[in-house]
């Protein structure tokens, strides 16, 4: 019952400011606040993947552009003529886009989860480095499948998407994720996956169905990342596959490794720094890059665990921490 | 946490403020007309952004001598981003352009795929938008606040084909096409269309994208056809290469291409292989034609090298507008200073937008460098196309084709 | 015919190349258990560097055998140093972290070069002078091969011919399967592992620079992104004949080639860089150790 009374505060709170901010804060830096959203979705449901189940998957751009062309064809197919109907029944305009929106969206993550499945089931049979490869592989044969499909834009993509992605949505899909990711952590299926992730071959042998959890994992963080690729796509207003490069998988990576691997909220944080830092860098912008790399390569030497470790940002152990004077470091 | 990760966490955030700071430079506050350009200064078509900052160059420079730099007494400013090639990149630099930057007006892009991307922020912002050279149809249907200074597609198309069929006089050809590219894609649907009419064939088609280096595998395919012509609208990199690659397989047909191809760069890449190869463009560098002529000049002065037809239209766009600014100031000076840097965000902005965009939808007879400019109900310039051969390691005008 | 023929021909050069890059991945994977993502990019410095020689000797002006050598060792000697300078400074440190940690650290390093190149170079292609004229050499039945062509494959199989002879008939080659068998044993034998290693790094290097000139002897256009694919496709190629197997990377790399030049010819060319992850997974499911790899069980 509390939790109902959380999650019914959370998306109130999320409507007010939803209406606010676009009023308060000029047009870029609200596009730079949506980007920091989807980013933040990436990372986390990336995180589900990699930090909580330990599978190296460097792919996710392939499930988010999957996510992105499906919930536009939807759109552009139905989604645009409920809206027209709806609207003509005396709807309000943001009840009725909303609403498609949301329908797009979840056929988006939907149709990403499928791709999550089909990548994640040879993962099976491969470890590590291969894993790795493997899934770039799928994420560049996803992005070729879509060059290569003429009636949905090919290689130039669809243009004249609708823009009815607002602060309220990307907000609705941090708020899920990061709600879904905790959840999963605190349960058993959480359990589950950090066994198979510290060691793989003990839970096979303790009787944990690693097959099982290892295909959820791609399932669920594929959806989301499908959903992300949707509300991308509904606020650019134009989707092409050139968006979608082994270069965001890198980028989305980055955002989990430097946040720390298995930390949600350090996924968060990441990923809101990470896509502060090019648009705070524009002045130097032809360096952006380069700083990105040599941070990579500097926090792999030193602190490889990133900025939480595995650990969660949480206030009550933070409050613990501090009153014990000889508590551990 | 340990003192260790304190301090770790202490060196990031300062980090981090020192970029947030550095990121929030103060902007000076004089009223100004803010001037936006969109290009790809560094990529794969670097050219393509770098010919347009130099038309536009040219463009402030007259301005200088002529005004001081100055319409309606305002100073002009302009403001260049580089998407890098990469479309989303494009929509997010117009958005910046728009919104931090305050421009007035945007200039950009070359390519049809990023103007694609960044025509719709600037028709949601009510900000024209002049392509100097984005040529495909869909590029104005964007909406009205979406302005080209060249030819659409379906003529360019149409040029080729009416060259292949009726100068060259050959009647089998090839088709080679950018499947990344939106340009290229339409360019070879229209092609196809007018030179089937016209009695020809298309014996074989194949594709590549941009970026790819090795094309040998579509040429051999090709070649098992015997083309009488290969017709290749691509970008100037790959067609200098597939040119290259074509007379090593043995290939000596002629190859074909639009004004993808105009570029600086073109015969260094493509050599001795371009040879009696035609492509359709905007102008031609030996056109006698006076205004061409002293064009040619400036450009040579200041930057030691013949400009190239991109150049030449990003000139004609920025003194369109120019052109537009000072009509509306005569007209209408009070709408005129809703266009000050003062004046961002307010109402007065909006109109004075607006009425600067319905100025630019009546160019009529503009005496561009590249031909005399006027925007039909589309918003589209209709004008004649010439064609140039490469002869002798040089471009040489060949014809003219009138629509 | 003619025409599969004429597509053999391209992918054999096209082979040839994938199988130099392949050998430094597998080299690097077999040693230290790390995929290179940086090879790729060591490919790329190999054709600016020689670009830059060649400029700066004018080796084009008046092109001859001689000097055309001299560029392609210099870039070889290049490159060496990179490839000695990444080992130190960026994969030594994570050598004992975690598998991810030194494929982030790889990424990172691919990420600084190509970036670091852009800088430097600038971004638009440059163009790689004839420092060899072409020409058609005919093959007969309407099949010609540019000397460019041929100068790729013969090249490619010298070296590959000396790599064997290092790695089979030197003390170091002997040191080097020792390592790659186990670090702890070939230390306990007196092996400086250290060394090896970095020995590995700097052979592999060089092959891809190696690689790089030869490309852009035969393709001019080079761009600091340029190693990116040949880079991915190279790895699979030695995963395809059994990483850590050098015969293997051989054998990848022209089956590679192969593949992909007649999938693009006789399929569509949009198909080219997905066959090559197509490849790897059909592999990786029905023989993961590769074609000519041994299957190694694995131990808890």
């Amino acid at each position: 019952m509390r939790q109902l009374i959380w999650l019914a505060g959370s998306i109130a709170a999320l409507a007010a400011i939803g209406v606010a901010l676009p009023r308060a804060v000029n047009p870029y830096v609200l596009q730079v606040i949506i980007m920091c959203g989807i980013n933040v979705i990436l990372a986390v449901s990336l995180n589900l993947i990699n930090g909580f189940t330990g599978q190296f998957s460097i792919g996710h751009a392939g499930f988010m552009a999957v996510g992105a062309y499906a919930s536009t064809v939807f759109t552009l197919q139905i989604g645009v003529k409920w809206v027209a109907a709806l609207e003509a029944l005396g709807a309000p305009g943001w009840l009725a886009q909303g609403a498609a929106l949301l329908m797009a969206l979840l056929v988006g993550g939907g149709l990403a989860a499928v791709a999550g499945y089909l990548v994640g089931l040879p993962s099976l049979r491969l470890r590590g480095d291969y894993l790795a490869i493997v899934t770039l592989g799928f994420g560049e044969i996803i992005r070729v499948m879509i060059l290569n499909i003429d009636a949905i834009g090919g290689a130039r993509g669809i243009a004249g998407i609708p823009v009815w992605t607002n602060v309220f949505w990307v907000g609705a899909g941090v708020l899920a994720v990061v709600l879904v990711s905790h959840h999963l952590a605190h349960s058993t299926h959480g359990r589950a996956l950090f066994a198979i992730r510290d060691d793989e071959v003990a839970a096979e042998a303790l009787g944990v169905d690693t097959t099982r959890y290892k295909v959820m994992a791609f399932v669920i963080g594929a959806f989301f990342a499908g959903v992300a690729g949707g509300l991308f796509s509904h606020y650019l207003t134009a989707v092409n596959p050139n968006s979608f490069t082994f270069l965001k998988s890198i980028e989305v990576v980055a955002m989990v490794v430097l946040g720390g691997m298995g930390s949600i909220s350090g996924s968060v944080m990441a990923a809101i720094l990470l896509t502060l830092a090019p648009e705070v860098l524009r002045p130097v912008k032809d360096y952006r890059m380069v700083f990105y790399s040599i941070m990579l390569i500097v926090l792999m030497i030193t602190r490889p665990q990133g900025l939480m470790g595995s650990r969660e940002l949480s206030l009550p152990a933070f409050l613990r921490r501090r009153r014990s004077a000889t508590g551990p470091a | 946490m340990s003192l260790r990760t304190w301090r770790q966490l202490g060196w990031i955030a300062v980090v981090g403020l020192v970029l947030l700071a550095g990121g929030c430079g103060g902007k000076p506050h004089q009223n100004e007309l803010v001037i936006g350009e969109y290009g790809s200064l560094t990529g794969g078509d670097a050219d393509f952004g770098q010919s347009t900052k130099k038309g536009v160059e040219l463009a402030m420079d007259d301005l200088a001598a002529s005004s001081q730099g100055k319409i309606g007494g305002l100073t002009v400013r302009t403001v260049v981003e580089d998407d890098q090639g990469k479309p989303e990149e494009a929509a997010t630099a117009v958005q910046k352009m728009i919104n931090q930057d305050r421009v007035i007006a945007v200039i950009g892009e070359v390519a049809s795929g990023r103007s694609m991307f960044g025509g719709p922020v600037c028709q949601q912002a009510g900000v024209p938008m002049i392509s100097p050279s984005s040529t495909n149809p869909k590029v104005t249907q964007i909406g009205d606040f979406i302005f080209r200074m060249c030819f659409i597609d379906p003529f360019q198309g149409t040029v080729m084909a009416k060259f292949t069929a009726d100068n060259l006089k050959l009647k089998k050809v090839a088709i080679l096409t950018d499947l990344k590219n939106e340009y290229s894609v339409g360019l070879t649907q229209f092609f196809k269309e007018a030179f089937t009419q016209r009695g020809g064939q298309i014996v074989a088609e194949q594709s590549y994208s941009s970026g790819d280096q090795d094309f040998r595998a579509q040429l051999t395919a090709l070649k098992a056809k015997n083309p009488e012509a290969i017709y290749l609208p691509g970008y100037y990199t790959e067609a200098g290469l597939i040119a290259r690659q074509a007379r090593e397989l043995g290939i000596k047909a002629p190859i074909l291409g639009g004004d993808g191809w105009e570029s600086d760069q073109l015969i260094g890449i493509g050599g001795d292989a371009l040879e009696g190869c035609y492509y359709s463009n905007h102008f031609a560098v030996d056109n006698p034609d006076p205004r061409l002529q002293a064009f040619l000049k400036k450009h040579q002065a200041k930057y030691g090298q013949d400009p190239n037809a991109i150049t030449g239209l990003a000139f004609d766009a920025a003194n369109v507008l120019f052109q537009s600014l000072n009509k509306l100031y005569e007209q209408d000076p009070a709408t005129f200073a809703g266009l000050g840097s003062a004046k961002a965000g307010t109402d007065l902005r909006k109109t004075a937008e607006r009425k600067l965009r319905d100025i630019i939808a009546t160019t009529t007879n503009f005496p561009g460098v590249t031909g005399n400019i006027t925007l039909d109900e589309n918003r589209n310039a209709t004008k004649p196309a010439v064609v140039i051969e490469i002869k002798g390691g040089k471009k040489v005008y060949t014809t003219t084709i009138n629509p | 015919m003619t025409e599969f023929l004429q597509q053999m021909v391209n992918g054999i050069t096209w082979g040839s190349v994938y199988a130099l890059i392949a050998l430094g991945y597998t080299m690097v994977y077999g040693i230290l258990r790390l995929i290179n993502f940086a090879h790729g990019d060591v490919y790329m410095l190999g054709a600016f560097f020689a670009y830059y020689v060649a400029r700066f000797t004018n080796a084009a002006s008046s092109p001859n055998p001689f000097k055309a050598v001299m560029v392609l060792l210099s870039s070889m000697a290049g490159c060496g140093i990179v490839g000695f300078l990444i080992e130190r400074f960026a994969y030594k440190p994570v050598r004992k972290s975690s598998r991810l940690a030194a494929l982030i650290t790889a990424i990172g390093v691919s990420l600084l070069l190509e970036n670091g190149g852009l800088l430097l170079f600038g971004a638009d292609p440059k163009f790689f002078p004839q420092i060899i004229p072409a020409r058609n050499i005919s093959l007969g039945a309407g099949v010609t091969i540019s000397n460019q062509q041929l100068i790729v494959i013969l090249v490619s199989l010298l070296l590959m011919y000396l790599l064997r002879v290092i790695v089979m008939h030197t003390r170091t080659g002997k040191a080097m399967r020792a390592v790659s068998y186990s670090h702890t044993a070939a230390s306990l034998m007196g092996i400086s592992v250290d060394r090896i290693i970095t020995f590995t790094f700097v052979l592999g290097s060089m092959l891809a620079a190696a690689a790089g000139v030869l490309v852009a002897l035969q393709n001019p256009k080079i761009e600091p992104y340029m190693g990116i694919m040949p880079g991915l496709k190279a790895f699979v190629a030695a995963v395809l004949g059994g990483i850590g197997d050098i015969p293997g990377a051989v054998l990848g790399g022209l089956v590679m080639g192969i593949a992909e030049v007649l999938v693009v010819g006789y399929v569509s060319p949009t198909w080219r860089d997905a066959i090559a992850f197509i490849l790897l997974i059909v592999i990786l499911l029905v023989r993961p150790s590769g074609i000519l790899g041994k299957h190694s069980a694995e131990k808890v």
